[in-house]
């Protein structure tokens, strides 16, 4: 048994830790320390430095522009930009479509949308989720009727996230509605820009318009935006899920979470004393901290077994168990920490909602907005009881 | 033993929520003697008994009203009649005056620590997270030697305003040389704060049977998989717990509001936050959980509900604060 990494994968995190120093923007990071909303330039900015330093896509082959980074030192990378609260890379293009098409994508495909990911001409979402389709994703309605040399798309997803930013969507439509629902399903890439395509911005509990429905009123799509073959969606949408669990330990976000707790713990008071000297509190912290622990060798395990050639299979789905809980409760002790600036609604976007900025210090309200929004990590990415779900059956047989 | 109410409080609490249906503003609220429920007879009220405080709020909660009974009236008009100030009190339980109270200061967190001190009768200090201060006629200050009443025009006094997670208001309130009378010692505040802890602690119980409602509804008609999702045998158990602690909180709050005027009555405010707040920090969690993503959209109802439990738990001392209350009370 070795636990430590490797003398190469050490000076790697040496030198990813270097560049976030050097080109890394404070006022970037203070947004994302303070859980404040980035603009589009600002992702989009981030984007552009690590796409000039050939890092923006480290889990592509570098055929075809990628990093060809290793599983461990994507977690590197991973870890240490969650650490220096650089911001989140946008996974559509890079963690979701890019793998797809290197994959099933024709070579046309290939060599216009890959380099157009990298340089940013084109921002993507996802459209997956429907309303009447979540954890039941194979119920999709959304139709795609063959007429010449197009599709006509007609239906409405959901949950698209920052799709208010996207020229692009990919999409998953049904191609067939007499077959079993997964076999009637194609992987589609929409223009957003095409005539018939709404966006409308749902509002989420903290008040931010993160997410969005997108509708589809006979819009034409060229048949030459079809990925792989017709029917085949299913079988892609699978593989692009298992890409979007890579890093769904988020082991890099926890511990950035709770150093961020620890500094706000020790600001505040209770009972005359630093909040983090109180028993109670300081019990909970390390309850937390414990299980950050067991969890981020877990993950180590899993990137070692990945390392080794081996396929990850349902044994992600208790890092996004473990993963998400570990988060939400820190994102939960950071809130009570704050004491009764908790009770100010840390939104400006809400009606009702006031202009001037929440009380205390600029942490109050960040703690407040990333416990609300981060609700959502045990809902998405298939919810945490689709994860139990799979753990039972895959793991257990049952 | 009995635990139904009156013939009086179960038609103030009918009519309270026919008010509420048709989307009544404050004045409406105190005509139909909300503020005076709240009272006792001594104070010019007909009520202010627990079981009063249990039956207002929890139909306040239930209904999400955002209303000044709990500052202006319960804590303020509460503290008010304590202290002799009978006019201000009847003022404020009838509506005609606003009460804010002023108690925490930046970065105490619940420690009640107050730097704000009197010179002669003018005051100086910042106050913090102070509920309904820009509606206010008249705030309640807790200084170092005690409690102070300032009238909100007074030159020196400073609002700056912000939205709370319950839907009402709150400012930070800076005071300079403000010229303000003393009402009394800070003891003052202990009775009218525990009527008042009751009051959060009803309210959030009907905000949680409003959320485990709408939540088994959800699930009645939420089809996945081709069947509702109530259906799930996980999913039932999950609701199941969920319900039973929601019968747990409930029987927290009558244990407050059965021992509002007991002798070891501390015992049970600690008891019964400590209790609700977990149990609404977990019932907000979980109906959103079961809800999946609809659960966190401001356009369904259940966001709001969501927020006021937290701010529930926040309110008047978190449930860890309470917890240690709950320990040092007990030890004493």
């Amino acid at each position: 048994m070795d636990m430590s990494f490797s003398p190469e994968d050490q000076a790697f995190r040496a030198e990813v830790r270097q560049f976030l120093r050097d080109r890394l923007p404070a006022r970037l990071s203070e947004k994302v320390r303070l859980h404040q909303e980035l603009t589009k330039d600002e992702i989009e900015e981030w984007h552009g430095v690590l796409n000039e330093k050939g890092w923006l896509a480290g889990n592509w082959p570098v055929e075809f522009g990628g990093a060809g980074w290793t599983a461990i030192q994507r977690h590197i990378f991973e870890e240490e930009s969650a650490l220096a609260h650089a911001p989140r890379i946008l996974p559509f293009g890079i963690a979701m479509l890019g793998p797809v098409l290197q994959k099933f994508g024709s070579k046309e495909q290939q060599e216009h949308y890959l380099p157009r990911i990298l340089n940013g001409q084109d921002w993507w979402c996802q459209g997956y989720s429907e309303p009447g389709a979540g954890s039941d994703l194979a119920s999709l309605k959304t139709t795609a009727v063959r007429d010449g040399d197009h599709y006509i798309v007609n239906g409405q997803k959901t949950w698209t996230t920052l799709g208010q930013h996207a020229n692009w969507i990919f999409c998953l439509v049904r191609t067939n509605s007499t077959v079993k629902a997964q076999e009637g399903i194609s992987f589609l890439l929409i223009d957003m820009t095409a005539p018939g395509i709404t966006v409308r911005p749902i509002v989420l509990l903290e008040g931010t318009p993160e997410v969005n429905e997108v509708f589809f009123d006979d819009v034409r799509v060229p048949v030459a935006n079809l990925v792989g073959e017709e029917n085949k969606g299913w079988t892609y949408a699978k593989y692009l899920l298992t890409h979007e669990r890579t890093n769904i330990a988020g082991v890099g976000f926890a511990t950035a979470g709770l150093a961020a707790l620890k500094r706000i713990a020790r600001a505040q008071v209770a009972n005359g004393r630093p909040l983090i000297e109180n028993p109670l509190f300081a019990a909970r912290l390390a309850e937390v901290e414990i299980d950050l622990m067991a969890m981020s060798t877990t993950n180590l395990r899993m990137l070692a077994q990945a390392a080794a050639g081996q396929v990850p299979g349902a044994e992600s789905s208790m890092l996004k168990l473990k993963g998400t809980q570990i988060r939400q409760a820190i994102n939960d002790l950071t809130r009570r920490a704050v004491g009764p600036w908790a009770l100010a609604f840390p939104s400006e976007a809400l009606e009702g909602a006031n202009d001037d900025a929440p009380p205390g210090p600029a942490e109050a309200a960040g703690a407040t907005r990333a416990y609300l929004n981060n609700r959502k990590l045990s809902i998405y990415g298939g919810s945490n009881e689709i994860q139990r779900g799979i753990i039972a059956k895959s793991l257990l047989g049952l | 033993m009995d635990f139904g109410f009156t013939e009086e409080q179960t038609m103030l609490g009918e009519s309270l929520a026919r008010t509420l249906e048709r989307g009544a503003d404050d004045s409406a609220l105190f005509d139909l003697g909300a503020g005076a429920a709240l009272m006792t007879e001594e104070a010019g009220g007909f009520g202010g008994s627990g079981a009063d405080i249990l039956m207002v709020f929890r139909t306040l909660g239930r209904a999400g009203a955002v209303t000044p009974l709990l500052d202006s009236v319960v804590l303020g008009a509460g503290i008010l009649a304590d202290a002799g100030e009978a006019d201000l009190a009847e003022a404020a339980a009838s509506g005609a005056a606003r009460i804010a109270v002023a108690l925490d200061e930046p970065g105490q967190r619940y420690d009640g620590t107050v730097a704000t001190r009197a010179e002669g009768d003018r005051l100086t200090g910042e106050k913090s997270v102070v509920p309904g201060a820009e509606d206010a006629t008249h705030l309640i200050v807790r200084a170092t030697d005690g409690l102070w009443l300032v009238e909100t025009g007074a030159e020196g006094l400073a609002m700056r305003g912000y939205a709370l997670m319950d839907g009402g208001r709150a400012a930070e309130v800076t005071l300079k040389d403000t010229a303000a009378r003393r009402i009394g010692d800070v003891s003052l505040l202990e009775q009218p704060l525990a009527a008042a802890i009751l009051a959060v602690c009803a309210d959030a119980l009907g905000v949680m049977e409003k959320a485990v409602e709408l939540t088994t509804d959800y699930l009645k008609t939420r089809k996945q998989f081709g069947r509702p999702i109530g259906s799930f045998q996980a999913v039932q158990h999950r609701m199941a717990d969920l319900l039973t602690e929601v019968e747990q909180a409930r029987s927290a709050v009558w244990n407050l509001a059965g021992n509002l005027d007991a002798p070891d009555r501390d015992r049970h405010v600690a008891a019964t936050k400590s209790l609700v707040g977990r149990v609404a920090l977990y019932v907000a969690e979980e109906t959103i959980q079961l809800h999946g993503g609809i659960g966190m959209t401001e356009e369904y109802e259940l966001a709001p509900l969501a927020r006021r439990l937290l701010a529930a738990d926040a309110r008047f001392g978190d449930s860890d604060h309470h917890l240690e209350r709950f320990i040092a009370v007990s030890a004493a």
